[in-house]
């Protein structure tokens, strides 16, 4: 890993509609921006949550989807050349005695730069854990909520549990270099693409895997290594042998290490003024789901005023000599140009 | 109307609903703990409740939508069902759920 520092003006924690949004207004005031975020991919919950489903209170769009709006927010920070840092999620930040943040990643990258802003709405996605007796003991050695090796699986009695795309798509990926492989869902019905549950049923029918109705009631093993799934179904209990462990539930929100960043909280989100949309520390803002002011509303909308508002105030500590004009994009040229307006 | 909302300490709340309202706003809208990151849109599985099995029966059935999230529920029953998708009605008056671990504000993550 590169113990190099990745210098800008900004980091924007969290890469969401206001995270995106962000960007443009920074960048029309000549600020460059990284993004971090620990989803896979840009949009947040409109991308994990609800990419198909329409939303209908953004100004000017009587209807649009999440992806459609998240698409049509990375069109418009593209004229700035953003950096996006997807799959990792922001440790530490740490002020420096000129002035400057240190944001460190769980991934080893250090980015330095003169303003953070969390826009991290509900916090980060993490996986769900199911409510399992002790299956804390057993993650990340026999229990796994992702794969990053196959090899880690090749030759093993593999239980996956679930009904959506991860579940069937490592229940094919991982079917041919497992010992056996076992899948297990509460009901016979797939939230999947038609064409692996197709897949799946055929690996069954060959006998190459096992599919088992049932949740997860508790695990047996010692040292962090399962021994045994036991699943229970309207039959009863029944026990898989088994030497990985793979639930997915999907991901839900947390709100994670923003907690230790000594900022002022309220209830679990962060106290900003509605001037600039500062945190009690100077030079960190917080826009968004995440930030906390009287009268406030968890309302996409309300992320982009307090997006545009921030820009200024980032400004400010960036160029804290230059004189910054208000403009409007219509009639400024020199917008127009940073637009690549032709 | 009322409904019953038992905690996950296991004390019951008597809470007042107003017709319309959708069961996952009346719990948040008096405080009681729930997660309900989505907001109601069916997208989440973190308003999930269990429903005493005298009122199963008085709900209309899950949707396939619902049922497709009720598979996102790690904690799931025969009687679970998500409470954003629930709506008050005057026979509805008296229903009583447990919030489901699931769904308390800070769920189980890995």
């Amino acid at each position: 890993m590169s113990e190099q520092e990745i210098v800008t003006d900004v980091v924007i924690v969290g890469a969401g509609p206001v995270g995106l949004f962000a960007v443009f207004e920074l960048g029309l005031l000549d600020i460059k921006c990284h993004l971090i975020d620990i989803l896979d991919k840009p949009g947040g919950q409109c991308a994990e949550l609800y990419p198909e489903k329409p939303i209908y209170d953004i100004p000017a769009f009587p209807e649009i989807s999440g992806q459609e709006l998240t698409d049509n927010l990375l069109k418009q920070a593209e004229p700035f050349g953003p950096t996006y840092h997807y799959n990792r999620m922001v440790n530490e930040i740490e002020r420096q005695d000129n002035g400057d943040f240190l944001v460190k990643t769980d991934a080893g990258e250090t980015f330095r730069c003169k303003v953070v802003v969390i826009a991290a709405g509900g916090g980060s996605f993490q996986p769900k854990r199911p409510p399992v007796p002790n299956i804390e003991e057993y993650e990340n050695q026999s229990v796994f909520y992702a794969v990053r090796k196959m090899d880690d699986f090749r030759d093993h009695d593999i239980v996956i549990v679930g009904g959506g795309d991860s579940a069937l798509d490592w229940t094919l990926n991982l079917a041919p270099l497992a010992k056996s492989l076992t899948l297990v869902h509460r009901r016979d019905s797939f939230r999947a693409h038609t064409d692996s549950v197709n897949k799946m049923r055929a690996l069954v029918d060959e006998g190459k895997i096992n599919f088992e109705l049932g949740q997860i009631a508790s695990l047996e093993g010692e040292n962090g290594q399962i021994s045994a799934v036991n699943i229970k179904n309207a039959d009863g209990e029944k026990s898989l042998p088994a030497t990985r462990l793979m639930p997915f539930f999907g991901l839900t929100m947390k709100l994670g290490p923003v907690a230790n960043w000594g900022l002022n909280l309220h209830e679990n989100l962060i106290n900003v003024d509605t001037e600039k949309f500062a945190t009690s520390e100077e030079g960190i803002f917080a826009i968004g789901d995440i930030n906390y002011y009287p009268g406030k509303l968890k309302l996409i909308l309300s992320g982009f005023h307090e997006a545009a508002l921030m820009a200024q105030a980032a400004k400010k500590i960036i160029s804290p000599d230059e004189k910054v004009v208000f403009q409007y994009t219509t009639s400024s040229t020199k917008l127009q140009k940073k637009l690549g307006v032709k | 109307m009322h409904i019953y909302v038992t905690d996950h300490n296991g004390k019951e709340h008597e809470l007042e609903a107003l017709e319309g309202w959708r069961v996952m706003e009346v719990i948040r809208d008096w405080g009681l703990p729930i997660k309900a990151e989505c907001g109601g849109a069916c997208a989440c599985a973190t308003c999930h409740v269990f429903v005493d099995p005298e009122w199963q029966s008085k709900l209309h059935p899950a949707t396939d939508e619902e049922e497709d999230m009720l598979d996102t529920v790690p904690d799931v029953e025969d009687n679970s069902r998500l409470s954003c998708q629930i709506l008050m009605s005057e026979e509805l008056d008296g229903l009583k759920v447990s919030l489901a671990p699931s769904a308390k504000p800070d769920a189980e993550v890995a």
